[in-house]
């Protein structure tokens, strides 16, 4: 009996040592620290980087849906350039990314400027203003192609009767040019409020006494700006064009909603090229193969973004 | 642009001045707003007649749109769909970044500077990029074609995104509160709930509202995932499925978008300066 409880007594004891080895082991900072990181690592190492590899091996092989293909090397490649789509693709990508880009940020600037004025209903106006980057893109890209509709669209309808052009207007996402145009303006608009709220936020933390000391000196407004404000801007300008060319290089949402990459592939972009290729036609070496030459525009943002962050 | 010592002329004019350039910049904003709200209480004889003005509803409002959305369509289930995964897949991405998070922010052991630049690098690579691989992913996980498949892939980038902000939120707290937990005896693990979370709040209101509104407005993945009606959110629903054949009837489109936007609107008005803070937080203090 005596026996029997002592023993029972010392498997209690190396039980709780064991705990409070576990214990001890857990508080470790190091491993605390990678057991937090853990999930984390897990989930990205499965659906980021495996896929990513996936898409990789998929560009590398014809790999169809349905039916795992055999490796063919660089075979998707060299069929990619000679697909005269491919090459307008191209085009289309970075004429869209450049035009949007230079409206987003000039007009950003400008729409900070006069968002930090102390105006009455500041908040007001600044929730105006960022309201089309919380309202769903797809949804209201929706409520574009209605606007650019051929035969009721009320662009149309209004620069007629204000007597900017004549009857009948272009049909807006039926005709090359003028869907580019539409296109580029709805990302524009999506993504005006982003610039905009951030460089606000730049502008704000600009200290007064820089402007006091260049206006003792006489500088005119113009002046300030350009010696003052932009300079000091231009860290977070440069944060805010980076980020906003992966955005706006990857584009499906808009360009899908819209137009589908039509009239006759005029507005497609990388991603909606890889999903009508790789999905609706069931080509996904060849999907896969196209994505991928969205990498290497992300490789240099990140580079930049690294080596900026580094310096900071 | 700011001056203490101006008339009061000319304080009057900048202010003018002020608004009147505003003024193009919110009606741009505001106006498709404005016309999908009206085109969705318009008759079909006025959407589709080129005599009417289509800046205003001239012949009254109806609602008939949409009572044919809640009766002839599946809208209510895809709003039910959307609320399951954009609520499941926030929080789960929530405790998996609070985690991460804090551990980038606050714990020294080795590795921890190449795992957050990796971190970076995930949330800089656009969904875009990984929705063909990621479907034959879904597949071999049996989950395409249900909502599991958009749960499960959401925290990719929601994970990155939510712990590169809370790192932001944790590394404003001062060491010295939590070094003193130490000393006192608490856990790791005590330290981290009872006085880490409850001074990152801000930060966490902001994950919430950033993943919620994020997963409500996920476009390509659910396009690509889903294909059956039922499963399908939202968004997709709205733009894929009230098209009937090659045909756009823009009034029960209209009052679909509208409708659908409606939660991410709501969350939007009560916390905008939430909005504002995750916003410039995500790109300026990256």
């Amino acid at each position: 009996m005596a026996i029997g409880s002592r023993a029972l007594a010392t498997a209690d004891l190396r039980g709780a040592g064991r705990l409070a080895r576990a214990r001890e082991w857990w508080e470790q900072e190091h491993v605390f620290g990678y057991g937090l990181i853990l999930p984390a690592f897990v989930l990205l190492a499965c659906l980021v980087a495996y896929p990513f590899g996936m898409a990789i091996y998929f560009s590398l092989s014809d790999y169809w849906v349905g039916s795992p293909g055999a490796f063919v090397g660089f075979a998707n490649f060299r069929d990619i350039f000679g697909n005269e789509v491919f090459l307008q693709t191209v085009r289309n990508s970075f004429v869209f990314t450049a035009i949007a880009l230079t409206c987003k940020a000039v007009l950003g600037v400008w729409l900070a400027l006069l968002l930090v004025r102390n105006l009455r209903g500041k908040r007001l106006l600044r929730g105006a203003v960022l309201l089309p980057w919380v309202i769903p893109t797809a949804l209201s890209t929706l409520g574009w192609q209605w606007m650019f509709d051929s035969l009721y669209s009320v662009v149309n309808w209004t620069a007629i009767h204000t007597g900017l052009i004549s009857a009948p207007g272009p049909n807006w996402l039926g005709m090359s040019g003028y869907a580019m145009a539409a296109v580029i303006t709805v990302n524009v608009w999506r993504g005006l409020p982003f610039f905009a709220i951030t460089v606000l936020a730049g502008l704000v933390s600009i200290p007064r006494e820089y402007y006091e000391a260049a206006e003792v000196d006489g500088a005119s407004s113009f002046e300030r700006f350009w010696h003052v404000t932009l300079p000091l801007l231009k860290p977070v300008l440069a944060v805010v064009l980076l980020f906003s060319t992966i955005f706006t290089f990857n584009d499906f949402n808009i360009v899908y909603v819209l137009t589908r990459g039509g009239p006759v592939n005029s507005t497609h972009l990388f991603a909606t090229l890889a999903y009508q290729t790789g999905l609706a036609g069931g080509n996904l070496g060849q999907g896969a193969a196209i994505s991928l030459f969205m990498l290497p525009m992300l490789g240099l943002v990140v580079f930049f973004q690294l080596r900026y962050i580094r310096r900071e | 642009m700011i001056t203490g010592v101006r008339s009061r002329g000319a304080r009057f004019r900048s202010t003018v001045f002020g608004y009147a350039n505003l003024l193009p910049f919110i009606f741009f904003a505001l106006f498709p707003f404005y016309f999908m709200l009206i085109t969705s209480f318009k008759s079909n004889a006025e959407l589709y007649s080129l005599k009417s003005v289509p800046l205003w509803i001239q012949n009254g409002a109806i609602v008939e749109h949409y009572r044919y959305l809640f009766g002839r369509t599946e809208f209510l289930t895809w709003i039910k769909n959307s609320l399951i995964i954009s609520v499941t897949a926030t929080s789960i991405s929530l405790v998996i970044a609070l985690l991460a998070g804090y551990s980038l922010a606050r714990l020294r052991f080795r590795g921890v500077g190449s795992f957050g630049t990796a971190v970076f690098i995930t949330y800089l690579v656009p969904p875009t990029l990984l929705f063909l691989p990621l479907s034959q992913v879904v597949n071999w996980l049996g989950i395409s074609d249900t909502i599991w498949a958009l749960i499960v892939t959401y925290p990719t980038f929601l994970v990155p995104f939510s712990t590169w902000l809370l790192m932001g939120y944790f590394r404003t707290i001062p060491r010295e509160i939590e070094e003193c937990a130490l000393v006192d005896g608490a856990s790791r693990m005590q330290t981290l709930l009872r006085i880490a979370l409850p001074m990152a709040i801000p930060g966490i209101v902001c994950v919430i509202l950033f993943g919620f509104t994020l997963t409500w407005n996920e476009f390509i993945y659910a396009l690509t995932f889903v294909s059956q009606s039922t499963n399908k959110t939202a968004i997709v629903g709205v733009t894929a499925d009230l098209i009937r054949g090659d045909i756009y009837y823009w009034g029960s489109l209209m009052a679909g978008a509208v409708l659908a936007s409606v939660p991410v609107v709501v969350c939007y008005v009560f916390f905008l300066d939430y909005y504002v803070s995750g916003l410039t937080a995500g790109a300026v203090k990256g």
